[in-house]
């Protein structure tokens, strides 16, 4: 399908006949007047460096893991060299955490660590420039996301959870909240920092000391985060991390030398760690997968709901746990909908993911790109109806174009299971009791959207939702100040807000 | 869309017939009945129904559409590219009440060559003045393709008898204005009498044909996203040619989030009914980044059709020598003072 432009004349072609003369000419198809010119942000700014190091301890130093190389998954050139943490590295990592939180950690007055917090939260928004680039490098997300959203969204963490540091006694947690004690804390890769901070954060607030992992796909912003927190003179052993694969992750939730696992990832390895944690003293907090029910009625703000419909699932690609991956649209608006957001499809650019224009950046690995290939095949086997916009894909790197499908039904693999990747599955509805009971079937209930002018439906449906978040008339906005978390199989315990201090204390 | 919409026709010249069933045998249309801006019009509860049928606008939403469109990098070639098309979207404005004939000549003459240093610069658009220096500017731009466009209908209020405004109206275009900017009576739209507002502008409109007319919603009256489409309909079913925000006398004028509804408008008008209308935003707009900010808004919502100065216009006054000043700079790597271009 071809860029649709509707000019007099071309519109009066699709219902009465042939263009007369007098319209203004048409732009021929295929030629942009306004072609944007590229608009890269500088690689130079991430200050790449050829190798990473575990930081344990307060100090740098090779991992005795594997070594690997990170990828730019744009084209798949190699980054740079990471020297990946062993099973000793997990060992000394929790041992100098012990020291830390028996020693000046806990010594310290509750208003020092929050000067820690601001002071780290500073330095985040003075490499802003450096850790945009690096994390859209590493992860493949567009510039303006990582630019705009993951690094001020991390820098606002640390704010908000510095405040809090002096403050716990007004928490509503009790008189005296006391620190659980290490943190063994693993995160995924579709937010790479921001994750980090989200977990990061509360942890210190609180009182208690960290071992965190990153992805294995992503480290290296959370290496630069540590980085900081050696500028920021952070004592040696509060905040250790390490990079590696799913072993060192297991060696760290399964270390009987931690008190806390929080974990932020799939609901598959979510399922074991809490098997794993069964039967021992470690508090555990889950932030697992979702397939978000996006409910548009039919007095929606339309405009306004196509935009939600598109920042929803194709934000970060649709990599995101609470991605709004189902449109329920009420059916007597379902056609209107669903073209006015194919037309808005064809303007989302998708390429470098360093241009300044790029909306849509790349899939974060080839593992992620091969399931959502098949998940999509299992679609149209389903016999569900496929349409993406008209895109170029680059010819390297791991690339996805962004995809609706129509005629979905609940049974539908595409209705059921998480895809985490740029693809919306669209479903009606008839009525609002219909709209709850597709949105609830599900085993997962991390979010959902509504869309209504109509206040007094917002407030009904959102009481009958079974979703950690529920958004109204908007989608995937965040706020350090507001909880999330899921229901069901998406998981359990609150980050963010005064909730998220609850996961890091006892009371 | 199925739906087929019958207006009065904006541009009589263009001779296209509005679409219907019976010229169209390939369609069924069982079950829409066709539907026309007369039957919306025929008292004031069905164009309130028309109107208040359209689905509403989410305010943050809107804003944060407007400012997502606004993180675009416009560099180099593209912004040549939307320097020079911008200039040629201009009507060129001087509505102070110390205009003489002198001051009209000189915007004439700006109008025709904005940049002495390049000749190849577009004309602008148009000039747009009152009506008793409307003669003046057609005298002084004689020849030259630039528009004449006069504000009419006691603007900027709009607070005169319907003979009075039609007077105004006449007086402009028998002076030679070929373009004609009126203003909607907001009291009667904020009251909801709205056959009223369409009749005038189809008053409005007979007495102006052929000059294109123009109809002003001075948004910043409004108050609500909701109330600026609901104008913008109603100004496109009356027939209006191009729909314009403000008078620029009150404040906000142009803002982002109202561009992005009325341009959602047009696109949404040109979808159901097959005709093509403008949009002007006037009213603030001084600086090349939000001329270049607006024409990525008409390229991403409206579409790349709309880049032509017969559909999209800005209506400003300093804004051109803020593009010429940022022209050079792309070409000579240098800021000119603002000694090198034209202060009146």
């Amino acid at each position: 399908m071809t860029r649709q432009r509707i000019s007099r004349g071309q519109a009066a072609a699709q219902t009465a006949g042939p263009a007369e003369s007098g319209a203004p000419a048409a732009v021929p198809a295929g030629t942009d007047p306004f072609a944007y010119a590229p608009a890269p942000e500088s690689r130079a700014t991430a200050r790449l460096r050829p190798s990473y190091q575990v930081f344990v301890d307060g100090r740098f130093r090779d991992g005795r893991g594997e070594s690997i190389k990170s990828i730019n998954p744009a084209d798949e050139e190699p980054l740079a060299e990471v020297s990946e943490a062993g099973p000793a590295d997990v060992e000394d990592a929790i041992a100098a955490a012990r020291r830390a939180f028996e020693g000046p950690w806990s010594a310290m007055p509750a208003a020092q660590r929050g000067k820690y917090l601001f002071r780290i939260a500073r330095y985040i928004q003075e490499r802003a420039r450096e850790l945009a680039v690096l994390e859209t490098l590493d992860n493949g997300k567009p510039i303006k996301e990582s630019r705009d959203f993951d690094i001020p969204a991390a820098a606002a963490h640390f704010f908000y959870y510095a405040g809090w540091a002096d403050k716990l006694g007004y928490a509503g947690l009790g008189p005296d909240p006391r620190p659980l004690g290490v943190a063994g804390q693993v995160i995924p890769w579709n937010f790479p920092l921001l994750m980090a901070a989200w977990k990061i954060a509360p942890a210190l607030a609180t009182g208690n000391t960290v071992v965190l992992k990153p992805a294995e796909t992503t480290p290296l912003t959370a290496l630069v985060l540590a980085e900081i927190m050696a500028d920021a003179d952070l004592p040696p052993g509060v905040v250790n991390i390490l990079p590696g694969g799913p072993s060192i992750g297991e060696a760290l939730v399964s270390h009987r030398g931690i008190d806390k696992i929080a974990f932020t990832g799939s609901t598959e390895v979510g399922k074991l760690i809490q098997r794993g944690a069964a039967g021992t003293s470690k508090r555990l907090t889950l932030e697992l997968g979702g397939k978000a029910a996006n409910i548009v009625f039919d007095d929606a703000p339309l405009d306004q709901a196509v935009e939600g419909i598109v920042t929803g699932i194709f934000f970060n690609q649709g990599q995101v746990c609470c991605a709004g991956s189902r449109l329920l649209v009420q059916e007597s608006i379902a056609d209107e909908v669903v073209s006015a957001l194919q037309r808005r499809l064809t303007t989302l650019r998708l390429g470098d993911p360093l241009d300044k224009n790029t909306d849509v950046g790349a899939i974060n690995s080839a593992a992620q790109l091969a399931k959502i290939r098949q998940l999509t095949e299992s679609g149209e086997t389903e016999g569900a109806t496929r349409w993406s916009p008209p895109c170029r894909i680059p010819r390297r790197g791991y690339w996805f174009a962004p995809t609706i499908f129509t005629g979905v039904s609940q049974a539908h693999r595409i209705a059921r299971e998480e895809i985490f990747g740029p693809v919306l599955s669209v479903l009606t509805f008839r009525t609002p009791a219909e709209a709850v009971e597709k949105a609830n079937n599900t085993a997962y209930g991390l979010s959902a959207g509504i869309w209504t002018e109509k206040g007094s439906r917002i407030l009904s449906v959102a009481a009958q939702l079974r979703a950690g978040v529920v958004w109204a008339n908007t989608f995937n906005r965040f706020d350090p100040a507001a909880p999330f978390g899921g229901y069901k199989e998406s998981g359990y315990g609150r980050e963010g807000g005064r909730h998220g201090l609850e996961a890091y204390v006892d009371v | 869309m199925t739906d087929v919409l019958t207006v009065p026709s904006a541009r009589p010249q263009s001779q296209q017939s509005p679409p219907s069933p019976q010229n169209s045998p390939g369609e069924t249309r069982i079950g829409t009945p066709p539907w026309s801006a007369a039957d919306a019009a025929r008292d004031n509860a069905s164009l309130r129904r028309f109107l208040h049928g359209l689905p509403g606008v989410d305010q943050a939403g809107a804003e944060s559409r407007a400012a997502g469109l606004a993180t675009r990098s416009i560099k180099t070639t593209a912004k040549a590219w939307a320097i020079t098309t911008s200039i040629s979207m201009i009507d060129l404005t001087s509505l102070e009440g110390a205009d003489t004939p002198a001051r009209v000549r000189s915007l004439c003459a700006r109008a025709m060559r904005p940049d002495l240093s390049r000749p190849d610069t577009p004309m602008v658009a148009a000039v747009c003045v009152y009506p008793d220096l409307v003669a003046t500017a057609v005298d002084a731009l004689r020849g030259s393709p630039v528009g004449v466009a006069s504000v009419a209908t006691a603007f900027p209020s709009g607070r005169a008898s319907l003979a009075t405004k039609l007077a105004d109206v006449r007086d402009a275009v028998a002076a030679g204005a070929n373009e004609i900017d009126m203003v909607i009576d907001r009291g009667a739209f904020l009251a909801g009498r709205y056959t009223e507002v369409f009749n005038e502008i189809l008053a409005v409109k007979t007495e102006c044909s052929p000059a294109h007319l123009k109809v002003i919603l001075e948004t910043g009256e409004l108050g609500t996203l909701d109330h600026v489409r609901r104008a913008s309909w109603l100004a496109l079913l009356a027939g209006g040619d191009f729909i314009k925000t403000s008078t620029g006398k009150i404040s906000p004028a142009a803002t982002p989030p109202v561009a992005l509804v009325m341009l959602q408008a047009a696109k949404n008008f040109a979808e159901m009914t097959g005709q093509a209308r403008g949009v002007k935003l006037a009213g603030g707009i001084r600086t090349t980044k939000e001329a270049v900010r607006y024409l990525v808004m008409v390229n991403e919502v409206a579409g790349s059709t709309w880049l032509t100065p017969d559909l999209f216009r800005f209506g400003a006054s300093s804004l051109l020598n803020d593009l010429l000043l940022q022209w050079h700079k792309l070409k000579t790597g240098a800021y000119d003072g603002p000694d090198y271009v034209a202060v009146d």
